[in-house]
């Protein structure tokens, strides 16, 4: 497959058009012009040889809403479109999304590399319950690209990073890593919800594969649960048979190929029709209608997040109780330089920094703030604010914690859309709490 | 194709729904009997939109596929077709393309379409000097499901962006 120029449609819009349109024409029979919530879970056959069709993968349509349902399916077209790929599947939530990827990818005994700065439920994920599957992780400090080098094995077949890591401040050299995944013949998969396909598009820059949390800023409001796998179409699965649940006949289809029959979306079709069909986590049609409204104003809400982000990390850059700010968006940050390239629009809203109190004044900050909501989620209109050494990253190691960097002093900050000043007020009496 | 890519080939939507929308009847050269395999899908589906495939394959000449007698090549088909579809490998189309031409007059075979994958450039360069449209390196039945609303269902990109309701059918 030549893998170039699919997309024989019109030159592209622009990226905010999309984020309104991309996925959602009117409805055919009504006109509705917004994509309405088609809260049904199952889809009459025309007569028996039409569902016989559609069971067999021979037609495209709707069988039963664990495995597609229109208003999911015109999210997955959208997140497919922002982040400039073919096709897209919709989960229950950005775990499940990521165990619809390594479903896909793995067979037991395989082995993947991953990045340490990873959200702390991704660490528990890949380094304990993946392991029960008998699939394999390795972690490394990607922020050196030649320790994903060193950790390549003959079984690897994935690597695995967040650019913009959670818990925040640290940005990855996503072309050197994309290079060293191109040469393995692997893919490379970004967990892009920091950053969403507005700040950062991981596919422009090499990635083969893109995660999303769709519940952190592309839902954007905390309403709604929801993750998303998105293929770029572009990565060879038969170029040297390591993925043969790809390349080889699939008994689960009565030994149809995936990658043969479906060719640039085929790795779509194989995480919808198997590992989402048999395992079952699938998107909530109303959870799919909040996040594609949310969409719509994407660009609009993530400029004013990264400004507000940056007003904030600011000011605690300078506030004498604070030790450091790791936010990519300061100058003296050592990743500021990778983000000016990755992340021109800003570096996210979501950041650590420490205090000088340690441990005790990280309780006493979450404690004592009255805007800034202490909770365990990021990418809200709201401000949050979190202490992850007692919470997400609550069952890691100290070691995994600081490797995280989420050791005790660290509190992280998700900035909103509040006004900047406010919330710059109820860090400093939360500070001035904190000291005494 | 020499290990030298090719440059990208690009199609415009109206072109493609074009020949969607009026082609009747395909000649498809490479069909298989066995039904999971990728042109017995294309056949199925485009066979449930309305289209006639008759299907090509020497090893199944004189057998039925999905009720249509099979032919040994495209000249032995008795009926007239507007397009033909080559399933086989990109080595193999040029052959295709070749007797696709010879027939053309006679069958009023307007365009030749290649299969995801397939492309020979030469041979696309011969049809179109004999006054035949060309299609490379796409699939009908993806395209037909792009263009007409089907291929959203499964979370594809369709790059299709309109504030018109979508179109149901051809």
């Amino acid at each position: 497959m030549s893998g170039e120029d699919k997309g024989s449609g019109p030159k592209e819009l622009g990226f905010e058009t999309r984020a309104i349109h991309a996925g959602s024409q009117p409805d055919p029979v009504t006109g509705a012009r917004n994509t309405p919530i088609y809260q049904t879970t199952a889809y009459v056959f025309d007569d028996a040889d039409h569902a016989a069709d559609l069971f067999n993968l021979q037609t495209f349509g709707f069988i039963y809403s664990r495995l597609t349902n229109p208003t999911v399916t015109a999210l997955e077209e959208r997140l497919a479109s922002l982040e400039g790929g073919r096709a897209s599947v919709c989960a229950a939530s950005g775990h499940a999304a990521q165990f619809l990827a390594f479903y896909s990818l793995l067979e037991p005994g395989d082995e993947f590399i991953a990045s340490r700065n990873l959200y702390g439920g991704s660490i528990t994920q890949f380094g304990i319950s993946f392991k029960r599957l008998g699939w394999n992780c390795t972690f490394v400090d990607a922020t050196d690209p030649d320790t994903i080098k060193a950790a390549l094995t003959p079984k690897t077949k994935a690597i695995f990073i967040e650019v913009l890591a959670n818990p925040g401040g640290i940005v990855l050299d996503l072309e050197a890593i994309a290079a060293i995944a191109n040469e393995a013949g692997i893919p490379l998969i970004v967990d892009n919800t920091l950053a969403t396909p507005y700040l950062l598009k991981p596919m422009d820059w090499g990635a083969d594969l893109v995660i999303h949390s769709t519940t952190k800023f592309l839902c954007g409001h905390g309403t709604s649960m929801g993750g998303a796998l998105i293929e770029s179409g572009r990565f060879d699965w038969a170029k040297d048979g390591k993925f043969p649940s790809m390349t080889e006949p699939d008994p689960a289809y009565h030994g149809l190929t995936f990658y043969e029959t479906f060719g640039d979306f085929g790795f779509t079709m194989k995480a919808r029709t198997v590992a989402l069909r048999d395992f079952g986590p699938a998107m909530a049609p109303a959870n799919a209608f909040y996040t594609l409204t949310a969409i719509e104003s994407l660009p609009a809400r993530m400029d004013r997040h990264v400004a507000n982000a940056q007003a904030v990390a600011e000011f605690l850059d300078g506030h004498a109780s604070v030790a450091w700010v790791s936010y990519a968006g300061l100058p003296a940050n050592p990743f500021h330089d990778l983000a000016k390239k990755y992340l021109p629009r800003g570096a996210g809203s979501v950041f650590t920094f420490g205090l000088k109190g340690g441990f005790d004044a990280g309780v006493k900050l979450v404690e004592n703030v009255n805007l800034f909501s202490h909770l365990a989620n990021v990418g809200d209109t709201r401000s949050l604010i979190l202490h992850p050494a007692s919470t997400t990253h609550r069952q890691l190691t100290d070691e995994q914690r600081e490797n995280a960097g989420a050791g005790p002093d660290v509190v992280r900050l998700s900035v909103g859309l509040e006004t900047p000043q406010d919330l710059i007020d109820d860090l400093d009496r939360g500070l001035a709490a904190a000291e005494s | 194709m020499n290990g030298v890519s090719p440059p990208p080939l690009h199609y415009e939507d109206a072109t493609l729904r074009q020949i969607l929308g009026s082609v009747r009847t395909i000649a498809m050269a490479g069909a298989s009997a066995n039904w999971v395999r990728p042109s017995n899908f294309v056949m199925k589906y485009l066979g449930g939109k309305g289209y006639r495939i008759i299907p090509v394959n020497p090893s199944q000449a004189g057998n039925e596929i999905l009720g249509e007698t099979v032919y040994t090549s495209l000249a032995d088909i008795p009926d007239s077709y507007d397009m033909v579809d080559i399933f086989r490998a990109s080595e193999a189309a040029g052959e295709i393309v070749d007797q696709a031409i010879a027939v053309a007059a006679d069958r009023g075979v307007r365009v030749i379409w290649m299969q995801l994958g397939v492309r020979d450039d030469e041979a696309a360069g011969r049809a179109e000097a004999a006054g035949l449209t060309v299609i490379m390196d796409r699939c009908p039945k993806i395209e037909y499901g792009r263009l007409f609303g089907e291929l959203s269902w499964c979370g594809v990109n369709t790059g299709i962006i309109t504030s018109k309701r979508r179109r149901l059918s051809r």
